[in-house]
C-alpha cells in the first residue's frame, strides 16, 4: 500500500467509525457483488431456498450489495463445493449445501469436505415423509413395511432423488431398521418421483414435504410416517382431515427411523470472524421476514436454525452419521 | 362451454395496460435472449426470478409476474431460430434442428423466408398446444402419469430412430458420430449408480460436456472455419430486405399443412411427456424427412425442413407448461425454474392449482394466446432487420460471431475452460464437415444419451432385468414397435421391394 492510499484508508476509517457512533454499521461489509453457489441444479429445493433467500435480501434491501446466485451441480454438486474450496479467504462467496456435502466425497471420492469450508449458520431442516398411493391399503408405516416383507425381498419398489444420496439412505436405514428390503430407483428430481408415485410406476417415496404436497392435498398420496422424533409443528389443515402435525412420526408406527436434512450455509475458508458475523446477521434478519415464515410453513420445515460452535458440531455429528449409513450401505468410494 | 368462460375472464385479467406492457418487455427480452447461445432461456428466467418477488407480493400480482417470465419463455423459444438461420449457431438446444435446412435457405439468398417460415411456425406450433391446454387439460394430465422409465425409454428409441433410419451417406460414419456423442453424454454424475464416469479426476469434467458448448463449437466455430478457407463471404448477402417476403413465404406455408400437422402432434406429445422440445423438433425434422415428397432433399435448403422442427419446439415447449401446472412436473429447464418460481410466490402447482386459483390459471392461459401474437408480431416485422444482417461483411460479422460465440459459452456455467472446450469442439466439427460425417447423430446422442440410459436402466431396475417390459402395456408397446419399425424401415422397404419386384431391380 502506497502512503496515499494508507492515508485515504485511514481517512475512510475514520469517517466510517465517526458514522458507526451515528448508525450501529457491521464492523465487515461486503464491498462488491456476493456470489451464492447452489451446488445442484436449477428448479430443485436447494435452488428455491437460495432464491428465496436473494429475493427477500433485495425485497428488503439487508444488503447494500446485491447477491447472485449461481448454480454449480455438476458430479453431484462437486463442482459447487470445489468452487468454494478453492477460493480460501473470499468473503463473498456463499454456498447452500444440501446431504451431499457429506454424501458427495463419500461416495465419489472427490477431493473435499465440510471442513474445507466455514460454517456460518443452518437455515432449516428438510423433512421426509414415507408417502405411498392414496389407492393402495396401508394406513399405517406398519401395514407398509409388513407387505413389503410379505411381498418378497425386492418387490416393492421406493423411488427418489439421486444415487447414494439422502433418499436412497433413507431407504436403506429403513431397510436396516425393519429387515424389509426394496428395489431403490433413482431419479432426477424430487417432483419427477411424486409424480412416478402418483402413476403407480413405484411403490412409495421419501419425498419432502414441498416436493409431494400437491399431490397430497389432491387425494393421490397418503403420507405414513415422518423421519423425525418428534411431530411437525404446523396445525393448520393441509387436507380436509390433515394437517402435517397429524402425520405420526416413524417411531410412533414402530419403524423406528429418523433422517433431517441440512439446508445450511457456508462461506470458504480462512475468512475472518466479522464476516462470518455478517452474513449470520443478515440471515437472522431473513429469518424474520413474513415471507420466510411463510415458505417454512408451506414446505413443513423444521425450523431449527444453529450457528456458530453448535452449528459445527451439528454437521460434524450429521458428517459421522453418514459415514456409518454410507459405510453399513456399501456406497463409499474405494479408500474412503 | 365451461372452459371459454374461464378463458374469457383470463383475457379479462391478461388484457390490462400494465401486463401488455410486460407481454411485450418480457417478449423482446426473450428474444434477445434466445439470439445469444448459451444464455438460454432457462438462464434468463432464472435471472429476473428474484425481481419478480416484490411484484407477486401484491394483489393479482402473480399473475403479472408469470405473465412476464413466460412471454420471456415465448421469446427465447422464437429468437434461438434466428442464430441458426442466419449463422448456422443454434441460441437454444431446440433450434439445432432447424440449422439443417434453415442454414442453407439462407447462404441461397433466402434468409427472410427462412425466417419468416420459423416464426409462423413457430407461432402455429404454440397456438395448438395452447388450445389443447384450454379444453383437454385434465384429460392431457392424467396421460402423462402414464408414462414410468419404460415408456420414457420407448419414446427416447423412437426419436433416434426418427432420425437414424434415414441417415444419407456411410452408415459407419453416422454410427461413429453417433458412438461419439454418446461418450460425450456419459462423462459426469452417473444417475443410477451415483458414481462419477470418465472425468479423470478433471474438475472441469465433473459437470460433464453441456450440449450448448457442443454445439455453439460443432456448429458456429465449425462454419466460421469453413467460411474462412472457402472465402471470406457470406454466400446469403444478397437477401431481399422487405416485408414482401413475409407475404410470399406465407404464400407458401399452406403447402405444408400435413408436416404442421403432424408436428405439432409430436410437438404436444413431447412437451406433455415430458421429454422436452429438443427431442420433439429432432423427431418431427426426422418424421418429416421421411414421409415428405421431397424428404430426400431436406437438409439442402427446404422450407419445409424449417416448418417441422419450429413447430413441433414451440408446441413442445408450451405444452411443457401443462404438466408443471397441474403435476409439479417441469416439462423443461426453463418451465423447472418457472416452477421454482410459483413456488417462491406461495402458489402451489399441482391438481388443484386451477380449483383454487383460476384467476391466476386462466390468465396466464390467456396470456399464452396473446404472448405468442405479441411475439409473432414482434419478430416478423424484425424479419428485414435480421435478414441486414448478413449484408455486413464477413471480415466484420465473423469476429464479432465469434466474440458472442464464446461469451455464450462462457456464459453457461461462467467457466473459461467451456471457452476452451468450445474451441476444441469447433475444430472437430470443421473435420466432420471436411470429412463428410454427420453432426446430428453427435448432437442427439448428446442430448438424448444420458436421459435415454437413465430411463433405461431404471427400467431395468424395476423389472429386475427383464426386456418384456418394452411391451408389457399397449402404450409402451406401441410406442417401443413404432420405434423398431422405423428403425428398419430402410431394410423392411428393400425387402418389400425384392418381394415385389422379384430380384429387386
Amino acid at each position: 500500500m502506497t502512503n496515499r492510499s494508507f492515508a485515504k484508508g485511514l481517512l475512510a476509517a475514520v469517517v466510517a467509525s465517526a458514522f458507526s457512533v451515528l448508525t450501529p454499521a457491521f464492523a465487515w461489509e461486503p464491498t462488491k457483488t456476493v456470489e451464492f453457489i447452489v451446488p445442484a441444479g436449477t428448479g430443485g429445493g436447494a435452488d428455491q431456498m437460495a432464491r428465496l433467500v436473494q429475493a427477500i435480501i433485495a425485497k428488503h434491501g439487508l444488503m447494500k450489495e446485491s447477491v447472485v446466485v449461481v448454480n454449480k451441480g455438476g458430479g453431484a454438486g462437486a463442482e459447487g463445493f470445489l468452487d468454494v474450496k478453492g477460493s480460501k479467504g473470499d468473503p463473498h462467496k456463499i454456498i447452500i449445501t444440501l446431504s451431499n456435502t457429506f454424501t458427495t466425497p463419500m461416495a465419489t471420492g472427490v477431493p473435499f469436505n465440510w471442513k474445507d469450508l466455514t460454517p456460518v449458520r443452518m437455515l432449516a431442516l428438510d423433512q421426509f415423509v414415507l408417502w405411498v398411493h392414496a389407492e393402495t391399503p396401508y394406513k399405517t408405516a406398519k401395514d407398509y413395511i409388513e407387505a413389503t416383507k410379505k411381498a418378497g425381498a425386492g418387490k416393492m419398489k421406493m423411488g427418489g432423488t439421486g444415487s447414494k444420496q439422502e433418499d436412497q439412505i433413507i431407504t436403506v436405514a429403513l431397510e436396516k431398521q425393519t429387515g424389509a428390503k426394496f428395489t431403490y430407483i433413482p431419479y432426477k428430481g424430487g417432483g419427477t418421483v411424486a409424480t412416478q408415485l402418483v402413476g403407480k410406476h413405484i411403490d412409495s417415496t421419501v419425498n419432502n414435504p414441498i416436493e409431494a404436497v400437491a399431490q397430497w392435498r389432491a387425494g393421490n398420496l397418503r403420507p405414513l410416517c415422518v423421519f423425525d422424533d418428534t411431530r411437525m409443528p404446523y396445525k393448520d389443515k393441509v387436507t380436509k382431515e390433515m394437517s402435517w402435525n397429524d402425520i405420526p412420526t416413524c417411531k410412533e408406527s414402530g419403524v423406528d427411523t429418523d433422517y433431517l436434512m441440512l439446508r445450511g450455509i457456508f462461506m470458504p475458508g480462512g475468512v475472518t470472524p466479522d464476516q462470518v458475523k455478517f452474513y449470520v446477521d443478515v440471515l437472522e434478519k431473513v429469518r424474520q421476514t413474513p415471507e420466510w415464515k411463510k415458505f417454512m410453513e408451506e414446505g413443513a420445515f423444521n425450523q431449527t436454525a444453529l450457528t456458530g460452535k453448535e452449528y459445527a458440531d451439528w454437521v460434524a455429528k450429521a458428517d459421522q452419521i453418514h459415514y456409518g449409513l454410507m459405510k453399513e450401505a456399501g456406497f463409499l468410494a474405494p479408500g474412503k | 362451454m365451461e372452459e371459454i368462460r374461464s378463458l374469457m375472464g383470463g383475457f379479462a385479467v391478461a388484457m390490462t395496460w400494465v401486463n401488455l406492457a410486460l407481454m411485450l418487455a418480457g417478449v423482446s427480452l426473450g428474444v434477445l435472449i434466445g439470439v445469444l447461445p448459451g444464455l438460454g432461456g432457462a438462464n434468463g428466467v432464472a435471472i429476473l426470478l428474484p425481481l419478480t418477488f416484490s411484484m407477486a407480493q401484491s394483489p393479482g400480482g402473480a399473475t403479472s409476474a408469470i405473465i412476464l417470465l413466460s412471454c420471456i419463455y415465448w421469446g427465447a423459444l422464437f429468437g434461438g431460430a434466428i442464430t441458426s438461420i442466419l449463422f448456422n449457431i443454434p441460441g437454444e438446444p431446440w433450434s439445432v434442428a432447424t440449422t439443417f435446412d434453415g442454414y442453407p435457405l439462407a447462404q441461397k439468398g433466402r434468409a427472410g423466408a427462412a425466417l419468416t417460415a420459423a416464426f409462423t411456425s413457430s407461432f402455429v406450433g404454440a397456438l395448438v398446444a395452447v388450445i389443447l391446454i384450454t379444453f383437454i387439460s385434465p384429460i392431457i394430465a392424467k396421460f402423462a402419469l402414464r408414462f414410468g422409465p419404460p415408456e420414457f425409454f420407448s419414446v427416447y428409441l423412437l426419436t433416434f430412430s426418427a432420425f437414424v433410419g434415414m441417415a444419407k451417406g456411410s452408415p459407419f460414419k453416422t454410427i461413429t458420430a453417433m458412438m461419439t456423442g454418446f461418450a460425450l453424454a456419459a462423462v459426469g454424475i452417473d444417475t443410477v449408480t451415483g458414481q462419477l464416469r470418465l472425468t479423470f479426476d478433471i474438475v472441469e469434467l465433473l459437470a460433464g460436456f453441456d450440449f450448448l458448448i457442443a454445439v455453439i463449437g460443432l456448429f458456429g466455430i465449425g462454419e466460421i472455419l469453413l467460411t474462412i478457407e472457402e472465402g471470406l463471404e457470406f454466400r446469403g448477402a444478397k437477401a431481399k430486405l422487405n416485408l414482401r417476403v413475409v407475404l410470399d413465404t406465407w404464400k407458401e406455408l399452406p403447402r405444408y399443412w400435413k408436416t404442421s400437422i403432424r408436428s405439432s402432434a409430436v410437438g404436444c406429445m413431447m412437451g406433455i411427456v415430458p421429454g422436452g422440445a429438443t427431442p420433439a423438433s429432432f423427431m418431427a425434422y426426422g418424421l418429416a424427412k421421411k414421409m415428405s415428397r421431397d424428404g430426400e432433399e431436406f437438409g439442402t435448403g427446404k422450407v419445409e425442413g424449417v416448418v417441422a422442427p419450429e413447430t413441433a419446439a414451440h408446441a413442445a415447449g408450451t405444452a411443457a407448461l401443462l404438466p408443471m401446472l397441474t403435476l409439479g412436473v417441469p416439462g423443461s429447464p426453463t418451465a423447472a425454474v418457472l416452477l421454482g418460481g410459483l413456488l417462491i410466490w406461495g402458489l402451489q402447482p399441482g391438481p388443484l392449482l386451477f380449483v383454487e386459483k383460476p384467476d391466476f390459471v386462466w390468465g396466464l392461459i390467456a396470456s399464452m394466446y396473446l404472448g405468442n401474437i405479441v411475439g409473432l408480431i414482434v419478430v416478423l416485422t424484425c424479419v428485414p432487420l435480421f435478414a441486414s444482417i448478413l449484408r455486413v461483411p464477413f471480415s466484420i460479422i465473423a469476429p464479432v460471431i465469434l466474440v458472442i460465440c464464446a461469451i455464450g459459452a462462457y456464459t453457461v456455467h461462467n467457466s473459461i475452460f467451456d471457452v476452451w472446450l468450445m474451441i476444441v469442439f469447433g475444430i472437430l466439427g470443421y473435420i466432420f464437415k471436411k470429412l463428410d460425417y454427420p453432426m446430428a447423430p453427435l448432437v442427439l446422442a448428446l442430448v438424448l444419451g444420458d436421459r435415454a440410459e437413465d430411463s433405461f436402466r431404471q427400467a431395468m431396475l424395476g423389472s429386475q432385468g427383464d426386456i418384456r417390459v418394452f411391451f408389457s402395456n399397449p402404450l409402451v408397446g406401441t410406442i417401443t414397435g413404432l420405434a423398431l419399425l422405423l428403425l428398419f424401415w430402410p431394410l423392411l422397404s428393400k425387402a418389400i421391394a425384392i418381394a415385389r419386384g422379384g430380384n429387386g431391380r
